[in-house]
This record gives structure tokens, C-alpha cells and sequence, in this order.
């Protein structure tokens, strides 16, 4: 028992300092592919081709002032940041991020918890997320915040159900909740769900930038035109607390998306860590460019989209996949 | 029930308000109820500055104006007082400012679209339009040495001549231009997002256009054929062969085609300027006017005593008043300058097209949403330094 509780409290912890690190090396990223993609260079002076810019830039944020605004709602307005980015960090409980492997006479799992219903946890936990916008937004006491706080909770609604539908196909076909059970079943690349799940891997792929609240879908900032809407007032550690949690945020959906529909650890001659490395980071590329190229949605276009075409045609991919199973 | 609605400053600190524009919005929800423009927080008093200054001397206080197309206003200015002076410039300088206000209206295009595009989100559309702007203003840079108050147009003339490299720039610029532009139409044009964010949003009919007595890109977007450029010719535009872009709709995405199609036609116009330069004097030779070259002022007496009568006290025109109206990148860019025969204008009044076209702004954005507002204040394309003068 001990045993266990001791390898599963370090695999949290590595897995935390991995990801806070993952999360600002996504910033890193972004900001060298945009500035690529936009005849820029990017960050450049801090290390060697700019690559210390991430702590460079953390270290600014935690020595900014603190500052909260006069007629903020004090409690919701601190709690705020840490529901945004508690939600991102327990979706990967259930992420199976390797094979099982030999460590110290130790057989170690690749997951921190296999949970039997880790599909339905991902989709409970990760969209709480949304509160913490929602709670920022509303407690800043800023109308552009205010503003920002109701389009994150009207897009997370609308786009919650249509991303909880384009998984339901996978489901279907591996016949399992478990996520280990699911990237199991995809163990040549002709199994990958991709392959057998096209139009909800399509599905997926879109709402989850909703989810994230990314460009196109990044309504609940959009700065310009609410000025960064929800976070306007937050500054410091608070306002990179936001970031942290879309970043890793980010990364989570880019971690389900691989195991769902790309195989998950699952891949030839690399070690299945990498593996799993190189399909996030593919998510994480995709996101970035489409930021670098689209412009954003409209309030009531997001809505159109959402209801009147994503969501049919999830309803739709389930119904398929259900008759070809039942057939 | 009682609707309640709250209200929202826009600005005069936004990101999207291009400068220092404040727009108090009247919100129900995200629908606009009611929108109020209020400016004068770039107020810098060029006109009345201009009043108190020689007439040669106030071609700089053009400049700051719509800073992003300064050899427009340069033109107007001068031609302004050209007018009133009675001043015939040689076919040299018609072409070279002609070529000059063409580049300025591609260069004024161009940070539109780029920061007509962030403001909807595309935000890479910014850089791709400043790289291209760049050319540009490189060109600027060998006339006049400066990038963006170029004050490069005098009374009668250029104030230096063109530069050799001059042309080499321009055929450099000429071929590639085409090519961005098929870019641009690849990233916005078809895009399903754009079309949109931008489809019959911010409309305003051909009827309301006249009305509003708007000019430019916002007049013709909405299908009212008037361009100063074929209707009152100046400087020389009569020679040169090109097509006004007209837009059907009055929508936003009509005035973003037609504002591309602009710049096709001005690359035209460049085209047919840079072959057919002619050769001659970068100035007009009136004597007492216009200065002198400056090596006849080392050889020569008379030009001397001209040279210094000029800088010192200016010229007098006689009594009287003019109007000279251009087709400036942004609308219709009139000078009225009125004279009471001291070496001083009495009144110079700007008829400045973002400010008119602002006006209709309410028009445009009233029952529409909040990110409407955004498309709203990028199309009528203004500059705050031409709007508060």
C-alpha cells in the first residue's frame, strides 16, 4: 500500500513539473512558430536562440504588483485563477502517457490512475475549467470582463455538447470507458481511431478549440474587441495562473485527442514517451496556426456554428457509428 | 419587464479604435442599442497653427494630419495654393506627384487592411501588410530622406529631384505587389470566417452615403460612381488610364474588395507614371514663388536675393479665396485656403474625409453587436490625427 501511494505521488509529481514546464515552453512555441509564420523572429536574446524567454518571462510576472481592483469581488476574484487551472491539471489522471515499464525492480504503469471511466472524467473535469472564467469575469466588477465571463459560459455550454458527442463514437467501437483500454485497441496504426472515426475526429478537433478557447473560438478574450475580456483586471501571478491553465489546457486536449484517435503512446522504434510527446506537440502546432491564420468568430456565429452544425453532425456520427455496430 | 442595459466605453484607450477614438456604447446584452462617437483627444490645432505660419512653411503641418498618407496631403496643400497663386507646375512634377499619391494610397490601403484584418482576428494579416507597406516607404526614404513625414511636395514643384534609384525602387515594387496581393486574397477573400464577420455588416446605402456626404472607398462601396480623380481632374490625372472600383452593397466586405481593387488600379497608374516620366525642371521657375535651384543660388545673383526673399518673409498672394479638393486615400481631402493678401493665410480649413465619414459611424452600428462595432470603426478607415486636426 505504501508502495503504491509512494510511486503514485511521484509520478504526480513528475508529471506536474513536466507539464508546468510543457506549459511554458508552449508559450515558447507559439511564440517562435506566429512569429515564423509572420516573417518574424520571435524571442531571441534571452539564452541561446531565446529559449530561456519562458523563465525570463515568469520571473517578471511574480515580481509585478499584485493589484486588485477597488470594486472587485475580493474571494471570487482570487479563487478565480486556481479553478482555471486546477480542472486542466486533473485531466491528466486518467492520460495513459506510456507503456508499463521496470524501474528499480518496480513495475510502473504509464498512468497515474486507470480509471474505468476515465473518458467520462476527462470530459467532468475538464470542462470545469470554465468556471474560472466565468468567475473572473464576473467578480473583476469590469463590464469587458463581465462580458468576456458570459461568451466563455455561453460558448462552453454550446460547445460541451457537441464535444462530449464526437467522443461517443470511439466509445462505441472500443466498447470501454478506460483510457489505457482505448489506446490498447489501437495497437497497429490501421486501428488508430482516426482511421475508423474520421468525421469525429474532425468534431473533436473543433470543439476542443472551443473548449480551450483558442483562435478562431477565442471569444471570451478577444482582445480587440473586450480587451482581453476576461482577465483585463488580473495581473501578476494571477493573470499567469490564467495562462498556465489554457496552456495546459492546451496540452490536455492535445493528450485525449492522441489517445482517442492517434494511437496514444503507441509507435514504432521511439520510446512511447516521445511518442507521445511528438502527437501532442502535433495538437499544439495545429492550434498555433490556426491562430496565425483565421480570423475570429462572432458571438452569434460561434452559436450558429456550434448548435446548428457541429451538434447534428455529432448526433449524426454517433447514430452512423451506432447502426454500423449494431449491424 | 424593464430591459436594462448598461453602458460601455470604447476607447479612447482600445486596442481597436486606431488611436484615440472613444465610442460610448449603449449595450443590451451584446446587441448595440445606441453609439455615440466622441472625438478631440488628438486635438493639436494644425489648422490654426497653419494660419500663423508662412505659406511654405505649413506643408509640415500636412503631414502630421492623416500621417498615414502624407504625400496626399502634401499634394492638396499645394495645390491648394498653386491655385491661388496661379502657379503651372511642369509635366515632370504632375507625374512624379501623381506616382507619389498613387504609392500613398497602396501604402494607406495597405495598413488599413492589415489592421482592418487584426481587428477581426486574422492577426498575421498586419504583418504581411506592413512588409509590403515597407517598399513603400523605402520609396519615401530616397526622395525625402524621411519615412513618414515626408514633406516631400513644395509650392511649385518637389524639393528635390527625384532620386536615381528612384526607378529601380518602383519596378521593384510594381512586380512584386501583384503576387502579395493574390496572398492577401488566399488568407481573407474566400475565407468563411471573413465573409462573415465582414457580409452586411456596417451598411450603408448609396442614398445614406450621399446623405452623410461621404466620400472615398465608403461612397463607392455602396455604388455611387464619384472618384475627384475622373470627375475633377488635378494634376494632371487626365492622362492616365485606369477604372474606379465600385463596390454594390455598401457592406463591409464590398468596400475590403473594393479597397483591393483600388490598389490594383493604382499599381496601374504607377505602371503608366514610371514609363512614361517625363524629362524637365523638378520645379516651376516663378520667380519671387517658387525657390530657385540651389546651383543657380551659388552662381547667381538674382536667385540669391530670391532665395533668401523667399525663405525670410514668403510670398503675398492676392485677396481671395480657393478650394482644391483630392482624392486622398481615406475620401475626399479638401484645402480652403482664404487670403487677405498678407504673406499669411487668414483661414485654412481642412475638409478631412475620416471625420466625415466617421459621422456616419451610429448609422452603421446601431442594432448590430458589440464585435460589429469593431468591423464598424476599421471600415470607414480613420486616421484620429486627420479627424481632430
Amino acid at each position: 500500500m505504501l508502495e503504491y501511494a509512494i510511486i503514485s505521488s511521484l509520478k504526480i509529481i513528475v508529471i506536474i513539473v513536466v507539464l508546468l514546464t510543457g506549459c511554458a515552453y508552449s508559450t515558447y512555441l507559439e511564440r517562435k512558430v506566429v512569429a515564423f509564420m509572420q516573417q518574424r523572429i520571435g524571442p531571441l536574446y534571452a539564452g541561446p536562440y531565446g529559449l530561456l524567454q519562458p523563465i525570463a518571462d515568469a520571473i517578471k510576472l511574480i515580481f509585478k504588483e499584485d493589484f486588485v481592483p477597488d470594486r472587485a469581488e475580493r474571494f471570487a476574484f482570487t479563487l478565480a485563477p486556481i479553478i482555471g487551472f486546477v480542472p486542466a491539471f486533473m485531466v491528466f489522471a486518467v492520460v495513459p502517457f506510456s507503456s508499463d515499464v521496470t524501474m528499480f525492480g518496480y513495475e510502473v504503469s504509464g498512468i497515474i490512475s486507470d480509471l474505468n471511466i476515465g473518458v467520462l472524467w476527462v470530459l467532468a473535469v475538464g470542462s470545469l475549467g470554465v468556471y474560472g472564467t466565468i468567475l473572473a469575469g464576473w467578480s473583476s466588477g469590469s463590464k469587458y470582463s463581465l462580458l468576456g465571463g458570459l461568451r466563455g459560459s455561453a460558448q462552453t455550454i454550446s460547445y460541451e455538447l457537441a464535444y462530449g458527442l464526437s467522443i461517443v463514437g470511439v466509445i462505441i467501437l472500443g466498447n470501454t470507458l478506460s483510457m489505457s483500454e482505448i489506446v490498447s485497441q489501437q495497437a497497429t496504426i490501421w486501428d488508430w481511431y482516426i482511421f475508423r472515426q474520421p468525421l469525429g475526429f474532425v468534431l473533436f478537433l473543433t470543439c476542443a478549440i472551443a473548449e480551450t478557447c483558442r483562435a478562431p473560438f477565442d471569444l471570451p478574450e478577444a482582445e480587440s474587441e473586450l480587451v482581453a475580456g476576461f482577465h483585463t483586471e488580473y495581473s501578476s501571478m494571477r493573470f499567469s495562473t490564467f495562462f498556465v491553465g489554457e496552456y495546459a489546457h492546451m496540452i490536455a486536449v492535445g493528450c485525449v485527442g492522441s489517445t482517442l484517435f492517434l494511437g496514444g503512446w503507441q509507435g514504432p522504434f521511439l520510446p512511447p514517451v516521445l511518442w507521445m510527446a511528438i502527437k501532442v506537440f502535433l495538437f499544439l502546432f495545429l492550434y498555433i496556426w490556426l491562430r496565425a491564420t483565421l480570423p475570429r468568430f462572432r458571438y452569434d456565429q460561434l452559436m450558429n456554428f456550434g448548435w446548428k452544425v457541429l451538434f447534428p453532425l455529432a448526433i449524426l456520427n454517433t447514430m452512423l457509428t451506432g447502426l454500423i455496430v449494431l449491424w | 419587464m424593464k430591459k436594462k442595459t448598461i453602458t460601455v466605453n470604447m476607447g479612447p484607450q482600445h486596442p481597436a479604435t486606431h488611436g484615440v477614438l472613444r465610442v460610448e456604447l449603449e449595450i443590451d446584452g451584446e446587441t448595440v442599442v445606441k453609439a455615440r462617437p466622441v472625438i478631440g483627444y488628438l486635438h493639436t490645432g494644425i489648422e490654426k497653427t497653419m494660419e500663423s505660419k508662412l505659406y511654405y512653411k505649413a506643408i509640415p503641418c500636412t503631414d502630421r494630419m492623416d500621417y498615414l498618407s502624407p504625400m496626399s496631403n502634401n499634394l492638396g496643400y499645394c495645390l491648394a495654393v498653386e491655385k491661388l497663386m496661379g502657379i503651372e507646375v511642369p509635366e515632370k512634377v504632375k507625374w512624379a506627384r501623381v506616382l507619389l499619391a498613387e504609392l500613398t494610397r497602396i501604402q494607406s490601403h495597405l495598413v488599413w487592411l492589415g489592421t482592418h484584418a487584426l481587428d477581426l482576428g486574422a492577426m498575421s494579416m498586419v504583418l504581411y501588410a506592413f512588409r509590403e507597406r515597407e517598399m513603400v516607404v523605402d520609396i519615401y526614404e530616397a526622395c525625402g530622406g524621411q519615412r513618414m513625414m515626408t514633406t516631400y511636395f513644395r509650392i511649385g514643384g518637389l524639393a528635390n529631384d527625384l532620386p536615381p534609384e528612384f526607378e529601380t525602387l518602383v519596378r521593384k515594387f510594381l512586380k512584386e505587389m501583384p503576387k502579395r496581393l493574390k496572398d492577401y486574397e488566399k488568407l481573407l477573400t474566400l475565407n468563411p470566417i471573413f465573409i462573415q464577420r465582414t457580409k452586411d455588416i456596417a451598411v450603408v446605402s448609396a442614398e445614406d452615403a450621399i446623405n452623410w456626404s461621404l466620400s472615398g472607398p465608403m461612397l463607392r462601396g455602396s455604388g455611387v460612381k464619384r472618384d475627384l480623380r475622373k470627375d475633377e481632374p488635378y494634376s494632371g490625372y487626365e492622362n492616365f488610364d485606369f477604372d474606379i472600383a465600385l463596390g454594390q452593397n455598401g457592406d463591409s466586405y464590398d468596400r475590403y474588395l473594393l479597397r483591393l481593387e483600388e490598389i490594383r488600379q493604382s499599381l496601374r497608374i504607377i505602371q503608366q507614371a514610371i514609363d512614361g516620366m517625363p524629362e524637365g525642371p523638378y520645379r516651376a521657375h516663378v520667380p519671387g514663388v517658387v525657390l530657385p535651384p540651389k546651383e543657380e543660388v551659388l552662381h547667381k545673383m538674382e536667385s540669391l536675393i530670391f532665395h533668401y526673399k523667399i525663405i525670410t518673409e514668403g510670398f503675398k498672394p492676392p485677396r481671395g479665396s480657393f478650394y482644391q479638393g483630392i482624392e486622398a486615400p481615406k475620401g475626399e481631402l479638401g484645402f480652403y485656403i482664404s487670403s487677405d493678401g498678407t504673406n499669411k493665410p487668414n483661414r485654412v480649413r481642412v475638409r478631412p474625409p475620416s471625420f466625415i465619414n466617421l459621422a456616419a459611424l451610429p448609422l452603421m452600428i446601431e442594432g448590430g453587436l458589440v464585435a460589429d462595432v469593431i468591423c464598424a470603426i476599421g471600415t470607414v478607415d480613420i486616421v484620429l490625427g486627420e479627424v481632430d486636426r
